[in-house]
Formats: structure tokens, sequence, C-alpha cells
């Protein structure tokens, strides 16, 4: 990858409509103390319902800019509930409601006034199975600039998407293929390119290397590593090693069993620098998980 | 086998072990009945076409031209099907341009829009229970809106007993099997993919535009064209809307103007000389079946490729 395309910010001359290059992002203090560089989300006193089943309650957290934050803790915490509320993609679901607040540069994500797939423009999203659309690489790269109604050069933008997820070469001389004959590892690069060609701010990860082999999930790390210098990365998963390779922050959610009810709901117990979760935990449940004695 | 002497691990004493037969009489009698009902169909279906085919084969390869245009008549050497193909083309068009837009749309709002509350799925149960009113009935509802009520649009110049009410009802007869094999076909579309389409910023139409529809396309098209082949097999609304059963006159124009006069179409030109004592009907009647099924497959076939040619490209 040239040197270019790896620092290279594209700007409103590349075909970002003005309206939306113009968002004004904060600028982050690098290789600062992540915990005090200016946060792009804060979660006050957030619960999460579907319908009656309480499946996240009362998490407060503020998430730095420009640093991978990671989500960790056994099955059924509500880490990927939580996750989904980033982008408000949890409004696809019907039964789905929340209480209390997601504060996005300050302002209320559930805000009556708020549109949904603005949100997501601006917070991309990859999920857990590789799920590029069943159309050609070329097509699922500029489907989402389409939409965002980018008028300017897309082969332009498919290439620096592409290069950016380090899968320009791999695919360059077959991009009108379909990205269904693409191996597992390429696809989830895909649908990381995919997820940076509308220029998001914030992209979401949830679990994005549990469907892969070691080395396509080193080099999704990598990427990861990579790309944080001009992106926001929240991701949850279920390895802790992950956590601890990739991770500026991390936090520990665990499930409380509801003894009326039988189900589970999520809270957050500590949220902290990843090098202080895995050494010094404060808590002791947080200590027992990282350390391997649950979950 | 813990415990047993090394012995047993020779090669002759597991090769025994490991082709010991072991004969499965259960088994082979439920897949003998199994097998038993998939020959009954397939026999009588061979019968019942080799009987028409047979039976029609001689009208079909002495005057084929005259057959398939020529106009109903008292005269078995005469009579032809022209005005029941001219019927039977028209309620196509009808069904294709009614319910197909109509149901397709009611199986996206309800797949797509329709939020999950006991109204909607008492609509769905509703729908399903549509699809098996028995077609008479349809017919009944037909004679009593697009002959009775709307006679003065839909025929003027036949008191409404024209192919326009005959294909507005048979329209009417499917939708409930559009909407329910095009809903399935969209429930079929992964959530992923949807997820992967709002993941982008996309919007809810955008979505179904673009990968919701592209997806379920192959499935709605295969669920529409087998209701339309329903559609066209159907006799029994067709009494009851009207469709002339004895002589008539004109009714073989395709011109638009003529859709206000009587009609008649394939399965009533069926019906009607199935119950003529005069010979030669037998074989015209068994010709005309032919015709019937020939068209139904045509429009079966054409689905099937289409289909093919679609989910390659998926």
């Amino acid at each position: 990858m040239p040197p270019e395309a790896r620092t290279k910010r594209p700007t409103a001359g590349s075909g970002i409509p003005a309206s939306r290059a113009n968002v004004a992002r904060p600028v982050a203090r690098r290789g600062g103390d992540p915990a005090s560089s200016s946060p792009v989300f804060r979660l006050d006193d957030l619960s999460v319902y579907y319908g009656s089943f309480k499946a996240v309650r009362n998490v407060s957290m503020s998430i730095p800019q420009q640093q991978i934050t990671a989500f960790i803790g056994p099955s059924g915490c509500g880490k990927t509930t939580l996750l989904r509320c980033l982008n408000r993609m949890n409004d696809l679901v019907d039964i789905a409601r929340v209480e209390g607040k997601v504060l996005y540069h300050g302002v209320d994500l559930y805000d009556e006034q708020v549109n949904p797939v603005e949100v997501r423009r601006r917070i991309g999203m990859v999920f857990q199975k590789p799920n590029p659309f069943p159309k050609s690489i070329y097509d699922n790269i500029t489907f989402g600039p389409k939409v965002a109604g980018v008028k300017g050069n897309l082969e332009e933008i498919v290439e620096r998407s592409l290069r950016r997820a380090a899968l320009w070469d791999e695919v360059k001389d077959r991009l009108k293929d379909s990205a269904m004959g693409l191996s597992g590892g390429q696809q989830q690069r895909l649908c990381i390119a995919r997820a940076l060609a509308v220029d998001p701010e914030v992209i979401l990860m949830d679990e994005p290397c549990s469907a892969l082999d070691p080395i396509a999930t080193g080099r999704i790390e990598d990427l990861m590593e990579e790309i944080k210098t001009d992106y926001t990365i929240v991701i949850v998963t279920h390895n802790m090693q992950q956590a601890a390779r990739v991770s500026d922050m991390c936090a520990f959610f665990t499930a409380e069993i509801n003894e009326h009810s039988d189900t589970r709901t999520g809270i957050l117990v500590e949220f902290d620098r990843t090098e202080t979760m895995f050494s010094n935990p404060q808590d002791e449940r947080t200590e027992n998980y990282v350390t391997g004695r649950f979950g | 086998m813990i415990g047993t002497t090394p012995a047993t691990y020779a090669p002759e004493a597991v090769r025994k072990r490991l082709q010991g037969k072991r004969f499965d009489a259960k088994g082979f009698a439920f897949s003998a009945c199994l097998l038993a009902a998939l020959l009954i169909t397939v026999t009588l279906l061979a019968v019942l076409l080799y009987d028409v085919i047979n039976g029609g084969w001689s009208v079909l390869t002495s005057r084929p031209i005259e057959f398939l245009t020529g106009s109903l008549s008292s005269a078995a050497a005469d009579a032809g099907i022209g005005q029941g193909l001219r019927g039977t083309f028209f309620i196509a068009v009808f069904v294709i341009l009614v319910a197909f837009p109509i149901g397709i749309g009611a199986a996206i709002y309800l797949e797509e829009y329709a939020p999950s509350t006991r109204l909607t799925r008492l609509i769905d149960v509703n729908i399903r229970n549509l699809a098996g009113v028995p077609s008479v009935v349809y017919g009944l509802l037909g004679f009593a809106i697009f002959v009775k009520a709307l006679g003065s649009f839909t025929g003027p110049d036949a008191n409404g007993r024209t192919v326009i009410s005959a294909g507005l009802t048979l329209a009417i007869l499917v939708l409930p099997i559009v909407i329910i094999t095009s809903a399935e076909a969209i429930r079929a579309v992964p959530d992923s993919l949807r997820e992967a389409g709002f993941g982008v910023g996309a919007t809810r139409w955008e979505v179904i535009r673009s990968h919701v529809l592209p997806y379920a396309g192959p499935g709605i098209l295969t669920g529409t064209v087998l209701a339309l082949a329903r559609a066209l097999g159907e006799a029994a609304p067709l009494i009851l809307v009207g469709a002339t059963t004895g002589f008539l006159s004109g009714g073989d124009s395709y011109n638009l103007a003529s859709l206000q006069g009587r009609f008649t179409a394939m399965p009533m030109v069926i019906y009607n000389w199935t119950g003529r004592p005069q010979p030669g009907f037998e074989t015209a009647t068994a010709a005309a079946i032919v015709v019937l099924l020939a068209v139904v497959l045509v429009a079966n076939a054409t689905a099937i490729l289409l289909r093919n040619r679609y989910e390659k490209r998926r």
C-alpha cells in the first residue's frame, strides 16, 4: 500500500457532498492518554429492553475518539445489544426500546429529530458473519456512496476503500466478479471496505473475526490498527487475547441473573485502559474473567 | 469392544463385523410405500396426458390453423377455439396487470413495513384463509361487483358480462396466492443482507429496491406465474360472470374496444364441448385441453427459465 493512501484523508474535493464532509470533527490528541481524549460517545445511564425483557441496564461510559474500544464479557451480557444502540441498528428490531441517553458529540441519537439513516452514514458497522451483497465487488463498495448521493468518481472511492482494507491487490483485476466468490477473510475485509467507502467517523465491529481463521483474523487486526488513526473503532469480541492485542480501552460486561424471571441482564462492570484492565483490574469479576477463571 | 482380546481387531474379524448385513425391514417397507405414492401420481398423470393427446391429436394434425383460430360452432368439424384463446389471453393480461402489482405490493408491505402487531398477524392469517376459498365464491363476488355494480364501466354493451369482469374476478381470485408466495420469497431473504444495507446508511426503500427485491425476485416470479396458471384454468367463476357457453358472434378480436362485448375462454370452451352429444366434439374437446395445457406449461417453463437466469446472477 502506498503511503499516501494510508495517510490521506478524503476531503470535500473527493466527491463527498460538502454537507457531509464539513461535519466538525474535533482533532484528537494523538498518542495522549486515551481516556482523556475527547469522547465520541457518552452513554448516560443507558438501558435497553426487548419488550419487557431488560437486556442491558444502567450503562454509563465515554468512548474516546480515534481509539479502539473493546467490549468483552461472557455470552448474553448485552455487548452486541449495546453496540447496536450506537448506530440505532436496534431500531430494526420491533420490540427494542432504550432508556437513558446515547450522546454522539453531545447529540442524543435517540432524539426524535434524529434520522437513523443519517446516523448510520456516520457510524458504520461490520457484522459478525461476513455479509457482502450478492453482487460484484465493485457494486458492494459503491452502494453506500450511491445512496449517500455521491456524484464524484466512484472508481476512485472503490480503489481507495479497497486499499485501506488491504484488499486492493487481491481483487483489483476482478472488481466485476461476484463478492460471493471471495474467501471468508476477504469477504470480511470487503465489508470493512464497504463501511469505509461512505467515509464514516466511527466503525462498529460486532465480533468481526469470529467466523475467520487465525491468519485472516491477524490481517483484520492489523487493518484495525492501521485505520484507527482516522476512525474511531468500537469492537465487540469474545476473544480476550484479541481485546488485549488491538484495543486501547476495554469495557468488561457481565450478566446478572434475575431472580424472578430466569433472564439475564447485562451490566457494565469495569471500563478502563486495556493495559490496566488486563494487568491491574479493580473489580474481582474482571480479574476472574481476564485470567480465565470465569466465562 | 472394551475388554475383549486383541484378536477382535484382527483384519479378518474387523472385516467380518463391518461387512455383516442387517436387513432394515421397516425402512424398506416405508420407502416402498413412498415410491408407490410417487408412482401412482406419475401413472395417473401419464394416463391422463396420453388420453387427451391421443384423443385430440387427429384434430390438431388435420386442421391446426382452422382449429386454433376458428370460432365456436355447432358442427364439430368446423369448431375452433380462437374465441377461447382470445378470452384466456385477456384474462392473463388482467391478472398480470392487476393481481401482480397489488399482490406483490401487499406482500412487500406486510413483510418489510408492517409492524408485527396482532392486527398484522390477523391479516396474515386471513389472507391465507382467502387462498382456500372455493373459486365459485369468487365468481359470485365478481358477479355482484364487476357485472352488476360496475356493469356500466366493465361493459355497457354486454351488461357487464365481459372479459373485463372475468379478468378482474380471476385477478382477485389469485391475489391471496400471489401475496402468500411473494411474502414467503421476501421472508427468505436473509436479515444479514438488510443489515448490510442499513449499515451503510441506506433507507428502507433503498434496501428493499437494491437488495431485498433482487434477492426475492426469482421466488416471487415463480409464485406469481403459478398463480397465473391457476387463473387460466378456472371455469367456475367464468360461468358466474357470464362467459358465453353456446354460440358467440365476434369475440375473437384483439382490439381493446371489443373488450366490452361478450366473451368466452378456454375452460368454458372445454366445459361446453364436453357436454355436447354430437360426434366429433369428443376429439375437439381433447384437442382444446391439449392447447390449454400447452399454454399453462409454456407459462411455467418461462417462469423457471427466468428464475434460473436470475439466480445464476446472484
